[in-house]
C-alpha cells in the first residue's frame, strides 16, 4: 500500500468513527435538548414539574382574550389543550391559529403562567394576494363539501 | 487537461489571477440584480410584511457559511492525503469569508428575530449549532495564526476543520431533529419550495452572488498566501525581476 492510500484509509476511518460518535451524541441530546414541549407531551407528564419550561403549539382559534395587560389564550396541538396566561406585550406575529412558544410554569390549577411569549412562524412565504386566493379556494372547497353532505 | 498541474502554487498563481476579474464581475452584476429583486420586485409577505426581506441576505449567508466549511474540510482531506501545499493555503484562504458569512447569518437572524419572534436570541438547536460553526471558524483562524511553521499549521488546521465538519449536518437537520423556535427549511432538496416564485428567484440570485464573492475573495487571498509562503522560491524571484 502506498503511503497516501494509508493516509486516505486513516482519514476515512477517522471520519467514520467521528460520525458514529456524533450520531450517538445527537441521539442522546434528542430527548434532553428540547426547546419546547407540546401539550400532549405535558399531559403525558414529560415536562418538568419543579422548574420553568416552554410550551409550544398553535394558539386555538377564538380563544384570545385580554383583561387589561393580561392576555389569556389556549395552546393546542389539536389533540390536547392548555390554557395560558401572560402579562405583557405579545409579539407582532402572534395570532390565533399561528404557532407560539411560551416560557413559564404550570400552576396547580392547570393554567400555564407564561413569563415570555415568542411567536413561532412557519416556513411559508407568499404575497397577501396569493394567501387570499388560497383561503378563498379552501372556502369554496369547504362549502362544496357541506353542500354535498346536504 | 492535466489538473494536477494546478496543484503547484507556481502554476496556480497566474491562473487564479486570470480568474479573479470574471468572478468579481459576476458578483457585482448578480448582487445588483439580486438586491433590486429583493427590495423592489419581490412582493410583501402575507404575515411578516416588509421585515421578511432580510431573508435575502440571511438565507444565502447561512448556506454559504455551511458550504464553505464543507469545502474547507474537502481541501483539508486532500492536503492530508496527498501532502499538497496548495490545499492548506486554500483552506486558510476560505476561512475568513466563511467566518464573515456565519457572522452575517447570526446578526441578520437576530435582527429579524426581535420583531418576528419577540426576542434577539434563544438557545434552540438551530441557533446554537450555527453559533458553534462561527466559533469553529474563529478557532480555525486562531489556531492557524498561532503556528509559525506552515506545514504544522496546515496539518493542525486540517484536523480541526475535518473534526468540525460533523457540525454541518447537525445545523442542517436541527430543525427536523429537535423542537426549535427556528422554522423549518422553505427550500430543500426533498420537496417543492414553500415560497412565492419571485422571492425564491431573489434568494437564489443572491446565493449565486455570494458564491461569486466567495470564489473571487478566496482566489485573491490564496494569491497573497502563495506570495507570502513561497517568497524565497525561484519562480517568484524570477517574476519579481522581470
Amino acid at each position: 500500500m502506498k503511503p497516501r492510500q494509508k493516509r486516505l484509509l486513516f482519514i476515512v476511518g477517522g471520519m467514520l468513527v467521528l460520525a458514529v460518535a456524533a450520531s450517538f451524541v445527537v441521539k442522546a441530546f434528542r430527548s434532553n435538548l428540547v426547546f419546547f414541549y407540546t401539550p400532549t407531551q405535558i399531559a403525558n407528564g414529560e415536562a418538568p414539574h419543579d422548574r420553568a419550561f416552554r410550551i409550544g403549539g398553535l394558539v386555538k382559534q377564538g380563544t384570545l382574550k385580554h383583561e387589561g395587560v393580561v392576555s389569556y389564550f389556549i395552546v393546542t396541538d389539536t389533540r390536547r389543550d392548555f390554557p395560558v396566561s401572560y402579562t405583557g406585550i405579545l409579539p407582532d406575529l402572534f395570532k390565533e391559529g399561528r404557532g407560539v412558544v411560551a416560557e413559564g410554569k404550570l400552576e396547580n390549577s392547570g393554567v400555564f403562567v407564561a413569563s415570555e411569549v415568542l411567536a413561532k412562524h412557519d416556513s411559508n412565504y407568499m404575497p397577501p394576494e396569493a394567501k387570499a386566493a388560497l383561503d378563498q379556494a379552501k372556502q369554496v372547497e369547504e362549502t362544496s363539501k357541506t353542500l354535498k353532505m346536504n | 487537461m492535466n489538473w494536477f498541474k494546478y496543484a503547484s502554487p507556481a502554476s496556480f498563481y497566474p491562473l487564479a489571477g486570470k480568474l479573479i476579474p470574471y468572478f468579481a464581475a459576476i458578483t457585482v452584476v448578480l448582487l445588483a440584480i439580486g438586491l433590486w429583486i429583493s427590495f423592489f420586485v419581490a412582493p410583501t409577505d402575507f404575515q411578516q410584511g416588509e421585515g421578511y426581506r432580510i431573508i435575502f441576505v440571511h438565507v444565502p449567508a447561512s448556506w454559504m457559511s455551511m458550504f464553505i466549511y464543507c469545502v474547507m474540510a474537502f481541501w483539508s482531506a486532500l492536503g492530508l492525503i496527498f501532502n499538497t501545499r496548495l490545499s492548506g493555503m486554500m483552506t486558510q484562504a476560505l476561512a475568513p469569508t466563511g467566518a464573515l458569512f456565519a457572522f452575517l447569518s447570526l446578526v441578520t437572524g437576530s435582527l429579524w428575530g426581535k420583531p418576528m419572534w419577540g426576542t434577539w436570541w434563544v438557545w434552540d438547536a438551530r441557533l446554537t449549532s450555527q453559533l458553534i460553526l462561527f466559533f469553529l471558524y474563529l478557532g480555525y483562524l486562531a489556531l492557524t495564526s498561532a503556528i509559525d511553521d506552515s506545514r504544522r499549521r496546515d496539518k493542525a488546521g486540517a484536523i480541526l476543520s475535518l473534526v468540525g465538519v460533523v457540525n454541518v449536518p447537525i445545523i442542517y437537520f436541527s430543525v427536523i431533529w429537535w423542537n426549535t423556535l427556528h422554522q423549518g427549511a422553505s427550500v430543500s432538496m426533498t420537496k417543492a419550495p414553500t415560497m412565492a416564485h419571485t422571492m425564491l428567484m431573489g434568494m437564489l440570485i443572491m446565493a449565486l452572488a455570494f458564491w461569486g464573492y466567495t470564489i473571487a475573495m478566496g482566489l485573491k487571498r490564496v494569491r497573497c498566501i502563495i506570495l507570502e509562503r513561497e517568497m524565497s522560491s525561484e519562480w517568484i524571484k524570477k517574476n519579481a525581476v522581470e
